[in-house]
């Protein structure tokens, strides 16, 4: 049990997402404006922020910016292959499913990505909702 | 029938889009070596090779090392299988059990089993292993006479012991050591016999095989040293019952177990017509000399003249010949140290190398018969070439370390002997020394398994038991010997320090290439007279596993590359570390800290004002005085860097990046009564001149104005300390997790001399230091005479170091004031919202 991982394969929906909400596709920036084997943080009021990498190849993905470890900002990570390394105590992290690489263990959520002329977009309903706390808005998304 | 080539060394490379038929790879031989080529194999080119095992025994592959734990009841035969049958099948390999291959037709490529099967090879690996050596005496055919080598021996005196008496080893080695003591075990009463006048002659000087045959005998064992066997005798119904040595003695024995030694099973080989010499001669490829479709790993081979019958060197073996297998062809085998650990419970017996000595080498003994520890290390030309330890064995591995890297051991000579936990290791006193090791150490010889990783799995992987950390690290899985070591380390695993040490190795995973190969690839223009410049093109040069490398080599190579052709190569952002691409230090909520610099320690009251302003505006939340005589300002929000930045106004401390970090001085003669020189000035220009370096690790400075040394100079990677006629210069002290006083470097009479001395030290720690080594471990790597011979002896190479160093900082732009010219991705600052 320990060793195995919650894998989603890529394209497949996000782990959370359970069919109940619409998707709200919603562009994020030019693609062109990650840097090549960099992220890109994308914050929400109200929700947790999403980490936009892109690969060396071009491909790009999107987790919740939250190592499974100790909540560490994924998007300031050094990406390699298909994986980010979290900068603060160096988890191995896959970009297609958010899992940490043997022999750690956790996942953070992934995220649906699309590319539209050049437009990154994401699907603001799978943003994760922040718990409430002071004064953060919890209004019905988009 | 595709025809291949003769040759891995003129082989095309491996075409892994290759279709047609798979060649055919038959292994004769099911033990320890051949299996674990074929797990290597299989691991690097799972789908080259039809494959077709020949065993002679009936039992798929088991750890033959382990036999002693099982005679001794301590292990079932179950439980010692590492290849159960069903892995053979997993793989879709061949195996033939209880046949022994009896012809090989190199023309024909086909060998031939005693049932009659035929099959047929493009490769053939010779595993065959080794006979055990039976002595040419009237008797021994009889029965109850054995060696012990196998399952099958292992049973027969485990039968015995539960009918007869009397038993007698003859040998007094390590495997008749181990024999003697199972059966002892087992209730017999056991007398080894011994030629030699001291047990394991070639495992231990006199007297520590003095002290180990004083430990088994008060555990029951009886001995008959420097004895000659003549003859078995045998009783009624043509069983032994008396050993008769060459003084005419007789010893009642019901069992007689020859264990004088193996050699190499080559029988198959010579009637093929290999060339063999107490084994089958191979070359660095483990092919055969006589034919290169023919390798040869274990047991069987003589590499460079040598046999070995330990299991590390058999598996470095493994590893190399799996590599050639698999059409990689870069692995070379270039011989093996060896240690020896006895494995006999209870008793702590370690050598390593050359622990006899000789005229041309010096011995440092530690003897209390008392408390049963000795301990011995042999010392040539500075360097640790053995070591020999009875009772006290934990740092057996230490010193195996210090004799294969052949490092100089002068600077720790004095306390070498106390071994690892001596050698200024503070923050470590006071626990087990299991847990004083470091995590790069060692601790599975076999299995080449570092106290990190047994670590890191015992935590992340919640492992309780032995037998948890052996399935997930194979830590102690092979021999055992390391079990002892593996329990405190289970015992203890706690405090997740996270520390980067050099590795001793290859970088990283991606890679064979250690730092050193690395290095001087980059430093080496290509055949075009072209030069690596970027991180990609020395990837693809050297053949990284990985096109984009890892977290590890890509900040590394990256620092290769700038630190060797300043000016010249690529920088690239995205492969340093988070702190050095936003130029501030990431906290562990995801905010910065940011420390401006205050040249040599010393602000004034305008700067303190904007800084107290950028604390107000941006609201941050913490303001604290760092060691380094700075102000350091935690809390920033990453989106308001650039703006704190040009609102202090200050340059970049630097206190983020592996660079040069803080001068540390005193007041010195400006202001204070015993100053003699004026060390805030020297400070200040040290840190003018030097601020900007990048290097393989941080760099901290101090200057004090007089001995009393109040910055500190003595645990510095450069200390200078003023003295009435000038100044003493010290390098490679450290204040962090190994508290390390600085060595002294040499005295200079002028401020202009420090900066060049100091300087052009650096310059050769720039260019000579392996990334995330600092220069404590640099110094200690290449020791402290080399450094001087660079730095302080050789005027000529002195100036050109510190004008090297010069032109590498002299266009460096401070990323603070100049972000654009420094090159920073100013797009990370802006927050993307939705």
């Amino acid at each position: 049990m320990i060793h195995e991982q919650q894998q989603t394969p890529t394209g497949q929906g996000p782990a959370a997402a359970a069919g109940q909400a619409r998707a709200a596709w919603h562009s994020v920036c030019p693609v062109e404006a990650i840097p090549r084997l960099g992220a890109r943080r994308v914050e929400r009021a109200g929700f947790a922020p999403v980490a936009v990498f892109r690969a060396d190849d071009g491909a790009v993905f999107a987790l919740v910016d939250r190592c499974p470890h100790k909540g560490g900002p994924l998007s300031q990570g050094i990406v390699f292959g298909r994986s980010v390394a979290c900068p603060l105590h160096n988890w191995t992290i896959g970009l297609a499913d958010g899992c940490a690489a043997a022999p750690d263990s956790g996942c953070t959520p992934r995220l649906d990505v699309r590319l539209e002329n050049g437009m990154v977009q994401l699907d603001l309903a799978q943003f994760e909702p922040l718990p409430v706390a002071s004064e953060a808005a919890t209004g019905p998304g988009a | 029938m595709n025809d291949i080539p003769v040759s891995a060394a003129i082989e095309p490379a491996a075409r892994p889009g290759r279709t047609g038929p798979r060649q055919r790879l038959v292994m004769v031989g099911n033990g320890m070596a051949g299996v674990r080529t074929l797990e290597e194999l299989l691991r690097l080119a799972p789908d080259l090779y039809d494959i077709t095992v020949f065993g002679a025994e009936p039992h798929p592959n088991y750890n033959r090392i382990l036999l002693s734990p099982v005679l001794a009841g301590e292990q079932t035969v179950e439980q010692i299988v590492l290849n159960p049958r069903a892995w053979y099948a997993e793989h879709g390999i061949d195996l033939h059990l209880g046949r022994t291959v009896v012809a090989v037709d190199r023309a024909r490529r086909v060998v031939r089993a005693d049932d009659g099967t035929e099959v047929g090879y493009d490769r053939l690996l010779l595993a065959t292993g080794s006979h055990p050596v039976m002595l040419p005496i009237a008797g021994a055919e009889l029965e109850g006479v054995i060696a012990y080598r196998d399952i099958k021996d292992t049973e027969t005196m485990i039968a015995a012991a539960a009918r007869y008496r009397n038993a007698v080893v003859i040998g007094g080695g390590l495997l008749g050591l181990e024999a003697a003591n199972g059966l002892m075990l087992r209730g017999m009463q056991v007398t080894v016999i011994h030629l030699m006048s001291h047990l394991m002659e070639r495992q231990l000087d006199p007297t520590a095989g003095r002290m180990l045959q004083a430990s088994l005998e008060a555990r029951g064992l009886a001995f008959r040293m420097g004895a000659r066997t003549q003859a078995l005798i045998a009783g009624d119904g043509g069983r032994v019952s008396a050993v008769e040595l060459a003084d005419g003695s007789r010893i009642a024995a019901d069992l007689v177990v020859m264990a004088i030694g193996i050699r190499a099973n080559t029988d198959l080989a010579q009637a093929m017509g290999l060339h063999c010499q107490r084994g089958i001669v191979v070359n660095d490829t483990l092919q055969a000399v006589t034919d290169p479709r023919v390798y040869a790993v274990g047991e069987c081979v003589n590499h460079r003249g040598t046999t070995y019958g330990l299991v590390a060197p058999l598996f470095e073996q493994s590893k190399v010949c799996a590599t050639q297998l698999a059409r990689f062809g870069i692995g070379r085998y270039a011989g093996s140290q060896v240690s020896t650990k006895l494995k006999v419970t209870g008793i702590d017996l370690f050598s390593a190398g050359d622990f006899q000595g000789g005229p041309d080498s010096e011995e440092i003994v530690l003897s209390d018969p008392a408390a049963g520890i000795y301990k011995k290390l042999v010392i040539r030309d500075d360097r640790l070439v053995g070591a020999c330890l009875y009772g006290d064995t934990v740092d057996g591995s230490w010193y195996f370390s210090l004799v294969r890297e052949g490092r100089s051991v002068a600077a720790i000579r004095d306390h070498l002997m106390f071994g690892q936990s001596h050698i200024g290791d503070t923050g470590h006193e006071g626990k087990s020394r299991a847990q004083a090791m470091a995590d790069t150490d060692e601790v599975c010889g076999c299995n080449g398994v570092s106290k990190g990783r047994i670590c890191s799995a015992i935590k992340e992987k919640g492992l309780f038991t032995l037998e948890d950390v052996r399935r997930h690290t194979k830590a102690s899985a092979s021999c055992g010997s390391c079990t002892g070591l593996v329990e405190q380390l289970l015992m203890f695993t706690a405090g997740g320090d996270y520390s980067a040490a050099p590795a001793k190795k290859a970088m990283c995973g991606c890679t064979d290439l250690s730092h050193d190969d690395v290095r001087s690839a980059i430093r080496t223009p290509l055949a075009d007279g072209s030069r690596l410049l970027s991180v990609p093109a020395v990837y693809q040069a050297l053949g990284w596993r990985n096109p984009t490398g890892c977290a590890s080599c890509r900040p590394a190579i990256n620092y290769y590359l700038l630190s060797t052709w300043p000016r010249e190569a690529v920088d690239d952002p995205q492969s340093r570390f988070i702190n050095e691409r936003a130029h501030a230090n990431i906290q562990k909520d995801g905010t910065y800290s940011v420390i401006p610099r205050m040249w040599g320690g010393e602000t004034n009251a305008s700067e303190l004002r904007r800084i107290a302003d950028v604390v107000d505006k941006y609201r941050i939340p913490t303001v604290k005085v760092t060691g380094g005589q700075r102000i350091d300002l935690l809390g920033v929000k990453k989106a308001d860097l650039p703006k704190v930045w040009s609102e202090l106004g200050m340059a970049s401390g630097h206190a983020y990046a592996k660079a040069l970090r803080t001068v540390k001085t005193c007041v010195g003669s400006e202001w204070c009564r015993f100053g003699t020189q004026d060390s805030t000035r020297m400070g200040q220009d040290l840190e003018r001149a030097l601020w900007r370096m990048y290097a393989p690790h941080k760099v901290k400075l101090a200057v004090s104005g007089c001995p009393r040394n109040c910055a500190e100079s003595g645990i510095k990677d450069v200390g200078v300390i003023g003295v009435d006629s000038g100044w003493e210069i010290y390098v490679a002290g450290n204040g962090g997790i190994k508290t390390e006083v600085a060595q002294f470097l040499v005295k200079v009479a002028s401020s202009a001399q420090v900066l060049e001395y100091a300087g052009a030290f650096l310059q050769l720690y720039r260019e000579e230091g392996w990334y995330l080594e600092r220069t404590v471990h640099f110094v200690a790597r290449v020791g402290i005479d080399a450094v001087r011979k660079r730095v302080v002896d050789d005027p000529a190479n002195r100036a050109a170091l510190w004008a090297r160093l010069q032109f590498a900082v002299d266009q460096e732009p401070d990323p603070w004031s100049e972000p654009a010219r420094a090159g920073i991705d100013l797009r990370q600052f802006e927050n993307i919202s939705v």
